[in-house]
């Protein structure tokens, strides 16, 4: 993981350009790093803010670095490190948990073939274990880049919802 | 079942919630224009004697809150709306939003005039972020129409609504953290005092409120039949917002006039247990909250009741578990959640949870010993009594309420 972080992540003229209109949107107010490193962090396609660009997050707030790295490290949805195009959020709380999310996750062990945590070789999926998002009515759920899909009762219906995203 | 009650959700599905116009056709704003010729102390009156109690958790007297707030002395103030409901089964404050955004604003605008702030700010979970859209069109159609800005309704009050966002840490939820979350930095909790009343959100007099206390302001201030005090049962009147998930055969939101026994809320309203399995436990009030047996059944849900009864109303979550589950198992889950929870900056909370959840892997293999149970039950007090704020404090509620309810999960050498 540590080789991912320290790769360089070009900061294209088109990628500053974005990041200067989520920072516009949050009218470069210093009180808002949270908001923008999440709206900044959905433009990278690992969903992730690489270092080049929490440095350009920095300057352009005019915040210290360490500072914006106390809010990605602190803050759990907000990541250091590339995840994937599409992370699939595993609920595991206990209400989840009782509603039988084991077989979510082992479904979805054994069709991507990675733990979670992992990575799938492509950098499409990632599969993380995450508390209560609050569709307990909906449980056993998942949550894809902030879509919710419940009820995934069955091997069947994660297999289409995989299909979905392919 | 008796008739469904609907005056918290009184606009569900009546209005198109993307709309300010289809809003103001149901009365929308109506409660605005009369608070702002009513006297600030007046409103926090009428709050007062419906006996609202704080919604997030705390269950605080929430007339004396805005009678507080109001108050206290300071040029500038500020109202916050706790939308960082992150308790494990509660999604009362997701509806509320979801299907009534516009009254949420409005309540804050009356917050801010009966407290006198200039600002408020909607602090909302990540994991509500497919709702943001709502709540800002919804802010930008107000303040279109007047009910935000300089000058509201002619009356010289001027106030406008930030929406903030969380980034996926429960601890945020308590109110020092959600104030460091919205200033920007690491949302960690700080001692107090200083009180939020007097220095909250950047060092300002603060007022924060859960959605569901907000959202009943408008409709008290148009009761003028007092329907809502019609219902419910001495200190707990009313109606009440619960939410209910687990084994349970139609999870959801249901609106209930306090007294409506347990029984009723799992077997009526939530349709009863998923293949009629017999109930483990029931945890209320969220992951803070605590247990009880089916004992509890026939137990009106009223505040006193609830206590009495060894539980709390807390955010209104009812978690139902049936039998497949064990004790132990409950709480192992409980324990991970709190443990990846704890912010970490005191010890008895970090290492607390750390250490229980020693103990409880002892208790599921089947090894632990009596000195295995007195060590935990003083942690769990050194928990409650010692950690900075309110997580690490009720960290422990689910463990301590199970061990008196269920003695027979914490037998030794006994794995179930």
């Amino acid at each position: 993981m540590l080789t991912a972080q320290k790769q360089d992540y070009a900061l294209t003229q088109e990628l500053a350009a974005k990041i200067d209109l989520v920072l516009a949107s949050h009218d470069y107010d210093q009180t808002q790093i949270v908001g923008v490193l999440l709206d900044v962090q959905d433009l990278i396609e690992q969903h992730y803010i690489p270092e080049t660009i929490a440095y350009y997050i920095a300057e352009k707030l005019d915040v210290k670095i360490s500072n914006i790295y106390d809010c990605i490290t602190f803050y759990s949805s907000l990541s250091e490190r590339p995840r994937a195009k599409y992370p699939i959020q595993i609920c595991n709380s206990i209400v989840c948990q009782v509603n039988d999310n084991q077989s979510i996750f082992s479904t979805f062990k054994e069709l991507l073939g990675i733990d979670i945590n992992e990575v799938t070789y492509d950098g499409r999926f990632t599969l993380e274990s995450v508390p209560c998002f609050g569709a307990c009515d909906q449980a056993p759920a998942v949550r894809i880049n902030g879509t919710i899909y419940g009820r995934l009762d069955s091997h069947e219906k994660i297999e289409k919802l995989l299909n979905k995203l392919l | 079942m008796s008739k469904p009650i609907h005056f918290i959700t009184k606009n569900f599905d009546k209005y198109d919630v993307s709309s300010i116009g289809s809003y103001m056709n149901i009365g929308g704003f109506d409660a605005l224009k009369k608070a702002v010729t009513m006297d600030g102390e007046d409103i926090a009156t009428i709050i007062a004697e419906a006996k609202v109690k704080g919604r997030g958790g705390a269950a605080y007297d929430m007339g004396r809150k805005w009678s507080q707030a109001r108050a206290v002395i300071g040029e500038k103030k500020v109202v916050i709306c706790n939308a960082d409901e992150g308790e494990p089964c509660t999604f009362k404050d997701r509806e509320l939003i979801t299907k009534d955004p516009f009254n949420l604003i409005e309540s804050m605008i009356i917050a801010g005039y009966t407290v006198k702030a200039q600002d408020g700010y909607i602090y909302m979970r990540e994991e509500y972020a497919h709702l943001r859209p709502l709540l800002l069109n919804a802010i930008r159609q107000a303040k279109s129409y007047g009910f935000l800005g300089t000058n509201i309704l002619g009356k010289g009050f001027d106030f406008n609504i930030h929406l903030y966002s969380g980034a996926g840490a429960y601890v945020c939820g308590e109110g020092t953290a959600l104030i460091h979350s919205i200033e920007g930095k690491a949302g960690r909790p700080r001692m107090k005092p200083p009180f939020m009343k007097q220095s909250g959100l950047f060092a300002l007099p603060t007022c924060v409120n859960n959605v569901e206390s907000l959202s009943i302001v408008p409709h008290l201030l148009l009761d003028d039949k007092k329907e809502y005090q019609s219902y419910g049962i001495g200190e707990s009147m009313g109606t009440k917002l619960i939410s209910v998930g687990g084994n349970v055969i139609t999870p959801g939101v249901f609106e209930i006039p306090f007294g409506t026994t347990v029984r009723e809320i799992i077997y009526n309203y939530a349709g009863g247990i998923k293949e009629d399995r017999a109930i483990r436990l029931i945890q209320f009030g969220g992951a803070s909250g605590k247990v009880a047996n089916a004992d509890i059944l026939d137990i009106p849900y009223t505040y006193e009741d609830l206590q009495n009864s060894g539980v709390i109303v807390g955010s209104g979550a009812i978690l139902v578990i049936d039998e497949r589950t064990s004790v132990i198992d409950f709480l192992r889950a409980t324990q991970a959640f709190f443990s990846h929870e704890s912010c970490g900056q005191c010890v008895p909370c970090r290492e607390g949870n750390r250490h229980i959840k020693l103990f409880l892997e002892k208790f599921a293999a089947g090894t632990a010993t009596q000195d295995d149970i007195n060590a935990m039950k003083k942690i769990a007090k050194i928990m409650a009594m010692s950690s900075l704020c309110g997580l690490g404090e009720t960290a422990q509620n689910a463990l301590v309420s199970a061990m008196k309810v269920f003695p027979e999960s914490f037998a030794i050498g006994g794995a179930k």
